[in-house]
């Protein structure tokens, strides 16, 4: 007798977060040499990581980032691929000298004899009131340091393909997740072995009258001011890099070559950021392709306050999206 | 393991000599070049501390791990290494250990053993202790040497390095090479208590402290440590006391008032030379000279080759400067 298979399912619906946590323990029980280092994990880690993988495998950590972050770097030398949890992204400036002058120059200072395969996790908190220590997008710092590799997820698929190839990758990665995404839902590939690849744009909203690169926890006001203007007939072609180490700059240039406009939308620091390398590229590299100068929608170059009243001004809002597109129609 | 198998035997005091003279010459010769405008950069010397160095090394398997420090040349060949890519990297040839990206602060070879040269101070104490943490992981039974100077003992990747790898019993052993000084400022101006040995019971781990001029005392307290540390019973902090007897680098010009006598200096020299003291006590014990000589001959030899291997070698190819920045 023959009993009706049920396909797998393809994809599964879940949160950003949800997507966090289950490829971690996806890629840790595909490979024992991935090991979970992080703050307060025996108990927040969803409570059973210890159970289920042992504590060789989950290292709960003192609050040492300064050290730790170095920890994860030796064992990845050793052939293990820590991943490393700072929690919250201002955290980093504790662990930038680990990260920096190890982690991103060793594999180079040594000529190529070691590796360091490694996954920093890093949760850009803010828009919370939780003032400005706690509140930070610090990417662009480490865009500015060869021998890294910087990501930056938008969806729960990407967070699973992108977090995968990280894992599996022989170089350090700062993976800095948008907290303000956590919540957000989308359908997310089930295959064990989904990777997005590093240095891979993707254009999540087609329109061929301006381009509208959106980075991190902007591109859902990005998305929503996207639509606000398709409704008036004007098409945004929204891009997300996804990795800002290596930049995809192909996928950008080809689309600037498109539409002759250029928006760059971002919750981090104006100065030397994102959007500054990304609007340097496009001045040099398709200077002729551009019908009006390009526009940079960032955060002030001011820290976070911890007032609402005040925090609600940091970070660009959808309506503000759309009248910088308009004034470049 | 008993004190009496912790002892050199006579073919390990033989390769003790042999390794402590190939830094002597090593660093005399690289001085040398130095001066003549071969090498470039900032040359560190190990002269002075090669007891520290050999002793901590050859109570090591080849296949344990390593880290040191920028003043860095002592640490691989106390480790085995061969020279030659050695010298090749101090001249910022393509040869070199490094392919000419590290040079005097950063002779790491990783051949045997050596995961960085950090030279960022304290910069290595995290990394040794995440290499002891994956053999633990990998239950591989190796050990990390983790050397450093007194200078880091003072910096907080010491304190939460120590704490972690006490708290998981990590296989480490911290050997701190105390020359004395962080560049100009002694112990006594810079540690509230300059007894660093002693700060290992704050960490719940034996401290010991040994005559770093000593091959025979260094090896026998690190090997106690290796043993403690392949049992799982965790990391040892050793204070080896050493003496630097060049400047923090060659030709380094210090205005003021001397931060150290000439006569500390002579003295170190004279009565407190490392090579001279154990060539004394393998005499003493026995050893032909004639075999000694030999020994020199051929350290003599090998030094002159790596010289030549270097200086023959070509410099990097421009097309290759961004090469290594990234494995894959």
């Amino acid at each position: 007798m023959q009993t009706e298979q049920k396909a797998a399912p393809l994809s599964a619906r879940m949160t950003y977060l949800d997507a966090l946590v289950a490829t971690q323990i996806e890629e840790m029980q595909r490979d024992d040499r991935v090991i979970m280092m992080a703050e307060d994990i025996a108990v927040y880690g969803s409570g059973d990581l210890v159970d289920k993988f042992g504590a060789d495998r989950i290292w709960a950590l003192p609050i040492s980032e300064g050290s730790f972050t170095g920890v994860g770097i030796g064992a990845a030398v050793a052939g293990l691929r820590p991943i490393v949890d700072l929690s919250i992204a201002s955290f980093a400036y504790l662990a930038a000298d680990q990260i920096i002058n190890q982690a991103a120059k060793l594999h180079f200072m040594t000529g190529g004899q070691v590796r360091v395969p490694i996954v920093f996790r890093l949760s850009m908190y803010y828009a919370e009131s939780l003032a400005a220590q706690h509140s930070d997008r610090p990417y662009p710092l480490f865009m500015n340091v060869p021998g890294l590799k910087v990501v930056c997820p938008t969806s729960p698929a990407d967070v699973k393909g992108l977090l995968k190839s990280s894992v599996r990758d022989d170089d350090p990665i700062v993976f800095f997740e948008d907290m303000k995404l956590w919540t957000s839902k989308g359908d997310v590939p089930t295959d064990p072995d989904y990777l997005v690849p590093l240095g891979k744009a993707e254009i999540r909203h087609s329109g061929r009258d301006v381009t509208i690169v959106a980075i991190g926890g902007a591109m859902r006001a990005t998305l929503k001011a996207a639509e606000a203007l398709a409704a008036d007939g004007i098409g945004a072609e929204v891009i997300d890099p996804r990795t800002l180490k290596p930049l995809d700059t192909d996928t950008i240039l080809a689309s600037v070559a498109r539409t002759g406009r250029l928006v760059i939308v971002e919750n981090a620091h104006r100065c030397v950021s994102a959007s500054s390398e990304i609007a340097a590229i496009v001045a040099e590299e398709a200077f002729d392709s551009l019908k009006k100068p390009i526009i940079r929608l960032t955060a002030p170059d001011s820290h976070v306050p911890f007032s609402p009243a005040l925090e609600v001004l940091m970070y660009p809002q959808t309506d503000q999206i759309v009248s910088a597109v308009r004034r470049l129609l | 393991m008993s004190a009496q198998l912790r002892s050199m035997n006579g073919v390990l005091q033989r390769e003790a000599y042999s390794r402590m003279l190939r830094i002597r010459r090593f660093e005399e010769e690289g001085t040398r070049l130095f001066i003549a405008g071969q090498i470039p950069g900032a040359y560190h010397s190990s002269i002075g501390q090669e007891a520290a160095i050999v002793g901590a090394c050859l109570a090591l398997r080849d296949s344990d791990a390593m880290t040191g420090t920028h003043r860095s040349h002592g640490h691989p060949i106390g480790k085995g290494a061969k020279l030659d890519a050695l010298m090749a990297e101090l001249m910022g040839k393509t040869t070199g250990i490094c392919k000419g990206r590290g040079g005097s602060m950063h002779l790491a070879d990783n051949s045997v053993g050596i995961v960085g040269e950090s030279a960022i101070v304290g910069g290595g104490l995290p990394l040794a202790t995440g290499v002891a943490l994956a053999a633990k992981v990998r239950k591989s039974g190796h050990v990390c040497l983790c050397f450093f100077g007194d200078g880091a003992v003072n910096q907080g990747t010491f304190h939460e390095s120590l704490n972690m790898a006490s708290l998981w019993k990590l296989p480490v052993i911290y050997l701190c090479e105390n020359n004395g000084y962080a560049i100009t400022t002694s112990l006594a101006a810079s540690h509230a208590q300059t007894d660093i040995a002693h700060r290992a019971g704050a960490y719940g781990m034996p401290g010991i402290k040994v005559d770093g001029q000593n091959v025979t005392e260094v090896y026998e307290a690190t090997s106690a440590a290796v043993a403690r540390a392949r049992g799982g019973e965790g990391p040892t902090l050793i204070e080896a006391i050493t003496y630097r007897f060049d400047e923090h680098n060659v030709g380094l010009i210090i205005p003021g008032q001397p931060y150290r006598s000439d006569a500390e200096i002579t003295r170190y020299k004279t009565e407190r030379d490392p090579i001279k003291l154990f060539r004394a006590e393998l005499i003493e014990g026995g050893i032909d000279p004639s075999e000694l000589e030999s020994i020199e001959t051929e350290v003599d030899r090998s030094v002159q080759q790596a010289i030549e291997f270097a200086e023959t070698s070509p410099l990097p190819d421009a097309a290759t400067l961004r090469d290594y920045l990234y494995a894959n």
